[in-house]
């Protein structure tokens, strides 16, 4: 490690450096299957690295690696302390030390992903960690997630409602949570999801594709 | 006492040290902390050893900084901002600027490895003080910080705190302070997570060390100045103290070992 | 409960009770010590053991000067003994021991028994001072001192290295005789090599509020540790036992244990551990588990 002479984040405006997406929401809900989806289908064309946030050591960042959707040493794994949330939102210390560790060692990159530990609906990404972030929802929390608000699901750039497969038998109105979500977030895109469905979770890749597109454009590399 | 030093000192300083358990979660773990007396035990025990030790490195870095004189960072338009086209060249471990094996930073942070025999308490001192060195550079830009980066960019944890301090414009004795609050502020709050213990309780706990504390700062700072007996002499490096803690040693690489674990330390 | 402290060889001869009058010299009835164990003066005394190397290359033990309470034996080609002929030390004791080990030579030191140390007026002091030269091989594996209530002792080692030096040293403190609460005791430790630190460190015994502390000592009545020049490959950490690589070169064992016998084991494990693992880490079978684990 030791990324400290390569202060990247100290230029406010994150030019020369990739686009950082937080992958946040409640316990279970399927971000880690998302992040696997996006590597799977953004890894051929993109240069990517993985941050993951566990509760419990190297779980996710073990699954990933796993998985094998993205070489084991771009994927880190930061311990966050009983907090979650502290470590993305308040303390975002460990984690930017992680992103530019992997900047760093495999840089140039053009996305570093990062996954909050599983949290609760009022977790959000400090904006001095994730240039754009994803709220995953699941169905199986019922319908009435949505409404209940929160700024994960208010103001996160992208909602993302997984496990579609699963409406039927949890009785989950997709409708309902549309209504929902789009009343309290406005413009801002929900997709619908079932990673299950489809491990290439296609839809939200064409949306992070399309976000690293316009950060390459208004954050390219200075020539120095 | 300098303002600074409440910013330096509180837990919210986003340094990550929200992460790091001293020891306890390991401690918790095997049962030897288990309720606020057993947890009273463990902080005096650290901050006698542990902290005492990272109070006189701090002391000792805060002294050091001070022979080198401060001046802002050149482009500090706003605090913080600095465009990276400006940065000095990236350098694998200071290639520039003559031989850094003798750079009094070198020196000092391997009489900090010395006085570490863990690896995982080496390990986890480097990673606090680099994510420190970070964000206090970005807060208060200084040239001696920034020398520090250079010749050290993962320091341990005391000789961050120790320079920080001196930038941000505390007294070496108040780093030490810092610097042994530091050592018993963390573990604690980590045990009121681990356990479930009552804050309040655990609050009164770190009052009633507030005299150890101010009494701990005062020595290790003691012991640093003899260290540095005057600006152009050499350290006497063998002055400063080495206080060990054998059963922390066996904690931090149990810890390092867990299969579960939640902080990092 | 702890059982009392005994050597590895079985039980270890503590100095008989009259032993204040072996001295010579310096005899004299100034100051109780240990309530009856024997009333004495504080002594100042330097001993020295010093290797040169022959023209045939082997180790000669030349330099033997001897100070009582410290008496110094040589009980094989490169081996020497300390001998205690007197009790303690006792408060105010200045001891002085100087160890010389000569480029390419080798020496081992150790003790017949352990050291008891005992009150007496003020502090006592033992301070080793060693130099080993380049290429040359010292084993330093005295008998625990026994930290006997009441006393008040220093235990100072400054070791000087030089490159490709190889070095084993232990040190094991017993807290007090069987059931008995340590006097107090400071510790200090430092080894250089070609002038630049591979490992510093003190710690007190004594202080009732820091002894049992979970972080400190804990539980045990003994503390023990072995510097090694030989560097383990990674970490290992057993029950009351670690093996910790240091930063710059060597391995530190660092043991706790309730008696004696129990940590001169872990120390041994860890010993076994650091140097096979740093030499050859296949001829060593066993790397999970500990002294005591099966
Ligand atoms: N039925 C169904 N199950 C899914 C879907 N996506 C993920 N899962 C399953 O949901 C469980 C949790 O998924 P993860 O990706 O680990 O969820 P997470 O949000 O990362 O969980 P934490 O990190 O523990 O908060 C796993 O068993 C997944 O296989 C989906 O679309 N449909
Ligand atoms: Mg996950």
């Amino acid at each position: 490690m030791g990324a400290n002479h390569d202060d990247h984040h100290h230029a406010p405006d994150g030019r020369g450096r990739a686009l950082r997406l937080g992958v946040g929401g409640p316990v279970g809900s399927g971000k880690t299957a998302l992040v696997a989806a996006l590597c799977r289908t953004l890894g051929p064309s993109l240069s990517l690295g993985v941050v993951t946030n566990d509760i419990y050591t190297t779980e996710d960042a073990d699954f990933l690696r796993r998985a094998g959707v993205l070489d084991a040493e771009r994927i880190l794994a930061v311990e966050t302390g009983c907090c979650p949330h502290t470590a993305i939102r308040d303390d975002i210390a460990a984690n930017l030390d992680a992103v530019e560790t992997l900047e760093h060692r495999f840089g140039p990159l053009d996305l570093v992903i990062v996954e909050s530990g599983g949290d609760n609906l009022t977790a959000t990404f400090s904006r001095g960690l994730a240039d754009e972030q994803i709220f995953v929802l699941d169905v199986s929390g019922g319908d009435k997630v949505p409404r209940k608000g929160g700024p994960g699901v208010t103001t996160a750039d992208l909602l993302v409602v997984n496990k579609t497969d699963l409406a039927p038998m949890v009785g989950a109105d997709l409708g309902v949570m549309a209504r929902d979500a789009a009343k309290v977030r406005g413009q801002r895109p929900v997709l619908f999801t079932s990673i299950r469905q489809d491990p290439t979770a296609a839809t939200v890749a064409d949306w992070v594709s399309e976000r690293v597109m316009a950060w390459s454009h208004t954050h390219a590399t200075p020539v120095s | 006492m300098n303002p600074a030093l409440l910013l330096i000192a509180d837990s919210r300083l986003p340094a990550g040290g929200h992460a790091h358990s001293g020891g306890v979660e390991r401690a918790v773990a095997s049962g030897a902390v288990h309720d606020v007396p057993s947890l009273s035990r463990f902080l005096r025990g650290r901050l006698h050893t542990a902290g005492a030790l990272a109070a006189a490195l701090t002391s000792a870095a805060a002294l050091q900084a001070s022979c080198t004189p401060i001046s802002p960072a050149p482009d500090t338009t706003e605090a913080g901002t600095r465009d990276v086209t400006e940065a000095p060249p990236a350098t694998e471990g200071g290639a520039e600027g003559g031989d850094d094996r003798e750079s009094p930073w070198v020196r000092l942070d391997d009489e900090v490895d010395a006085r570490t025999a863990a690896p995982a308490q080496r390990e986890a001192s480097r990673t606090q003080g680099r994510l420190l060195l970070r964000v206090a550079r970005r807060v208060w830009p200084s040239s001696v910080l920034d020398e520090l980066a250079r010749t050290v960019p993962d320091p341990h944890h005391p000789i961050a705190l120790g320079v920080a301090a001196h930038a941000a414009g505390a007294t070496p004795e108040e780093a030490a302070l810092a610097a042994a609050y530091h050592a018993i502020s963390g573990p604690a709050t980590a045990a009121v997570r681990l356990l479930g213990l009552d804050p309040v309780a655990v609050h009164a706990l770190l009052a009633a060390f507030t005299p150890d504390l101010t009494a701990v700062a005062a020595q290790a700072h003691f012991a640093a100045t003899s260290a540095y007996p005057a600006p152009h002499l050499a350290p006497r490096w063998e002055a400063l103290p080495a206080y060990s803690a054998p059963a922390l040693d066996l904690l931090a690489e149990q810890h390092a070992q867990a299969e579960i674990r939640l902080f990092v330390s | 409960m702890p059982s009392p402290p005994t050597g590895p060889t079985g039980s270890i001869a503590l100095p008989e009770p009259a032993g204040g009058d072996v001295r010579t010299g310096e005899r004299a009835g100034r100051g109780t010590a240990d309530g009856g164990l024997g009333r004495r003066r504080a002594m100042r005394a330097h001993a020295a053991v010093a290797t040169s190397l022959s023209v045939d290359g082997r180790t000669v033990v030349g330099r033997l000067a001897s100070a009582p309470p410290l008496t110094l034996r040589q009980t094989g080609p490169y081996t020497v003994h300390l001998v205690s002929t007197a009790a303690g030390p006792l408060g105010g004791d200045r001891l002085a021991l100087d160890v010389d080990v000569a480029p390419r030579t080798t020496l081992e030191l150790g003790s017949v028994a352990s050291t008891l140390v005992l009150p007496g007026e003020g502090e006592s002091e033992m301070l080793i001072t060693a130099r080993v030269g380049a290429g040359a091989t010292l084993r330093f594996t005295p008998e625990p001192t026994v930290l006997a209530a009441g006393c008040r002792h220093r235990l100072i080692v400054r070791l000087a290295l030089e490159p490709d030096a190889s070095v084993l040293w232990r040190e094991e403190i017993v807290f007090g005789r069987y059931g008995e609460e340590p006097g107090r005791c400071h510790a200090r430790f430092d080894a250089t090599c070609a002038g630049r630190p591979l490992i510093r460190q003190e710690f007190t015994v004594g202080d009732p509020a820091l002894d049992t502390s979970p972080a400190v000592f804990g539980a045990a009545r003994c503390v023990g540790t072995t510097f090694l020049t030989a560097t383990a490959k990674e970490a290992l950490v057993a029950d009351g036992v670690a093996v910790l690589p240091l930063a710059a070169s060597g391995t530190l064992v660092s043991a706790l244990a309730g008696d004696a016998v129990e940590l001169r084991s872990r120390l041994k494990w860890g010993e076994k551990a650091a140097s096979v693992d740093g030499d050859d880490c296949v001829a060593y079978g066993g790397r999970t588990g500990g002294p005591g684990i099966q």
